[in-house]
């Protein structure tokens, strides 16, 4: 199947003027229900036409923060500013905003047209408009032969895409999205994340998505907030957040990632990088060029990305420092990827990960080998938090 | 797997203390003979005569308006107190609210009866029609309440949410969302309150007054002076009666059923 693709993605970034005012503002937003703190006192700016996502595990407050500005929940504390306008008190049916649920939640006495429709019969527009509307969403989502049809005579794909038409069907300023992929199956739903960037690039809208999936987040966002307890740990977009986590919480929420905790031993190590910032783990000297707010004593966390770390049965040339010895413990073959898990003779772990370039069956490392795995001094990451 | 001949004897003796004297009452229906008891060859007599009986005809009259206005406002009242119970969640006094839409359910109906009486009679209302339809609606709309809360619970509520969302307003959302989902719940409240109020004699028979004799009332009086073919006449056109309901309420679940499966495969042959 040919597919086509949209326009070239332009390098869009406003949050990084510091002129820009934000589309949506929540500010020092606070939700209780009862004695469980669902968001605690977060402040958020998200920019027009930002595609962005809330990441997090289930309990984070994520759903409570879209719900607050879907105006199905209010507030305790902080107010929520849309276009500079607070919005506590608006009902939902008086916001700019539109949400595709979870469970679609499409009307099930209704056709697939007059679902599409509901939300436009609600504003009192004319038939003519109404129907030519309709066709046009349905067009868009591909479903043109199915507005007939009521929503349990569809599959899930498509009950999916009757959700987003309805949504999308009054242009709303903003478009919410509550695990919009979630019951889809894993091709499905990487076909309909690059449909959704698509459409929310050519109709020039701002998304705002709620989702546990990483790689999702990850393909489809501007800016990801990744959330734990109800605050927001850190926003960023998603190589930031991938390269440069900034705890051990986001490090390892996203991706896989090695984690040896230490104590930094200078902050000047001399090794030709002059940032560069030695931490001793329990007998394995490693090193990083990061600009770090650690000072020389701190206890830290040393992190790197198992493709970053180089696996060789050779002894490298310099074993002072950023290499460590060990066993191969396990193989994990991903097709594109074979993660070696490797036990290093203290018994620690650490995961590297190389990329199959080559056919070859009969790996040259195999369970057992003696391997050394050594990694740049760009690759580690210094986590204080 | 083979029935054995305990399962056949015991089905056929659970059946025959079932329907037996229902299957009596109809044959006797048709007696030519005046003797309850003795059968005098068929006849449609006393069809004839039930409907010449005038006041067997204004009892029946007086039961169907009594059932369908007592049905109607019960069902309102049920579904609202259903709507208050599921939705509101802790409201003050919300335990006692529930427990009081119960009560009716499980007060023996002499009690309901005699308390309905007693309001009557301190309030100084002339009892007849109306209060009998009153103290019909009082009980009734528990059931109702009941059938239509069950359904309300496993509604989901984001449908409502979208409604909202899409801009319509509360009211509006619960005429074209929310009720049309609960309809059916709705009509059941509704025909099971109307069968209630058909055959309550107990309740009836302490609101009733002069004028309004209801059919059951009517029935149980006549009976006192001796059974008569009449009275079995008309027992089986209410057994008729409601037996079509069931009937029609069987084959319309069976239909729905058998859409839902359509539809399903209809949802499975198209591609995603």
């Amino acid at each position: 199947m040919a597919k086509t693709l949209g326009p070239v993605k332009r390098k869009f970034s406003p949050w990084t003027d510091p002129s820009a005012v934000p589309f949506i503002r929540f500010e020092n937003i606070t939700k209780r229900f009862g004695n469980f703190v669902a968001v605690d006192n977060l402040t958020l700016d998200i920019y027009e036409r930002e595609f962005f996502s809330l990441l997090g595990p289930s309990g984070c407050g994520k759903t409570t923060l879209m719900r607050m500005l879907a105006g199905f929940e209010e507030p305790t504390e902080g107010r929520i500013l849309l276009q500079g306008k607070d919005i506590r008190g608006v009902p939902p049916y008086r916001r700019p905003t539109n949400m595709m649920f979870q469970s679609y939640a499409l009307f099930p006495h209704m056709t697939v047209e007059k679902n599409v429709a509901f939300g436009l019969e609600q504003d009192k527009l004319a038939k003519g408009e109404i129907a030519a509307r309709v066709e046009e969403m349905l067009k868009l989502v591909k479903l043109e032969d199915f507005a007939k049809r009521k929503p349990n005579q569809l599959s899930g794909g498509q009950r999916q895409r009757v959700a987003l038409a309805r949504s999308l069907a009054k242009r709303p300023q903003v478009l919410l999205l509550d695990e919009p992929l979630g019951a889809l199956d894993k091709k499905l739903r990487e076909e309909t994340q690059f449909e959704l960037m698509d459409i929310q690039t050519n109709l020039g809208l701002t998304f705002l998505i709620v989702t546990h999936d990483q790689e999702e987040a990850m393909t489809v966002s501007d800016r990801i907030a990744v959330m734990d307890k109800g605050v927001i740990v850190q926003v960023a977009t998603p190589a930031e957040i991938y390269e440069a986590p900034n705890s051990r919480y986001v490090a390892d929420f996203i991706g896989d990632i090695n984690i040896l905790e230490g104590t930094v031993m200078a902050t000047d190590s001399g090794l030709g990088a002059p940032g560069a910032i030695r931490i001793e783990c329990d007998g394995i000297q490693v090193a990083v060029d990061q600009e770090c707010q650690a000072a020389t004593g701190d206890k830290v966390a040393f992190a790197v990305r198992p493709e970053k770390v180089r696996i060789s049965p050779d002894q490298p040339a310099d074993t002072s420092i950023n290499a460590v010895h060990g066993e191969v413990w396990d193989i994990g073959y991903l097709g594109d990827f074979s993660v070696f898990i490797v036990k290093l003779d203290d018994g620690r772990v650490v995961r590297a990960a190389q990329a199959n370039v080559s056919r070859l069956v009969d790996r040259p490392i195999t369970f057992g080998d003696m391997v050394w795995l050594t990694w740049p001094l760009d690759a580690g990451l210094v986590l204080t938090r | 797997m083979k029935s054995s001949r305990f399962d056949v004897t015991v089905l056929t003796l659970g059946f025959a203390f079932l329907y037996i004297p229902i299957v009596i009452l109809i044959v006797y229906s048709f007696n030519a003979s005046r003797l309850v008891t003795v059968w005098g060859g068929f006849s449609l007599q006393w069809y004839q005569t039930m409907w010449s009986n005038q006041g067997l005809m204004d009892a029946a009259w007086v039961t169907a308006r009594v059932g369908v206005l007592s049905a109607s406002v019960g069902t309102v009242l049920g579904t609202m107190a259903a709507l208050a119970l599921v939705r509101y969640g802790r409201f003050p006094g919300r335990m006692i609210f529930s427990g009081m839409i119960y009560a009716p359910l499980v007060m023996p109906e002499v009690i309901t009866g005699l308390s309905m009486l007693l309001l009557f009679v301190a309030l100084g209302v002339d009892r007849g029609f109306w209060t009998v339809v009153i103290a019909h609606t009082t009980f009734t709309m528990c059931y109702v309440a009941i059938v239509v809360q069950s359904r309300l619970l496993t509604f989901d509520r984001s449908l409502e949410e979208a409604a909202l969302d899409l801009g319509c307003p509360p009211v509006k959302t619960f005429f074209r969302i929310t009720l049309p989902l609960i309809f059916p719940a709705v009509i059941a409240g509704w025909m099971l309150a109307f069968t209630l109020s058909l055959d309550d004699l107990v309740i009836a028979s302490f609101t009733t007054g002069p004028g309004a004799t209801t059919l059951p009332i009517k029935i149980y009086s006549q009976v006192r002076l001796g059974v008569t073919p009449e009275i079995n006449a008309i027992c089986t056109i209410l057994i008729a009666l409601v037996t079509i309901g069931v009937i029609i309420a069987s084959i319309s679940t069976k239909r729905t059923e058998l859409r839902r499966l359509q539809d399903e495969h209809l949802a499975l042959r198209t591609p995603a």
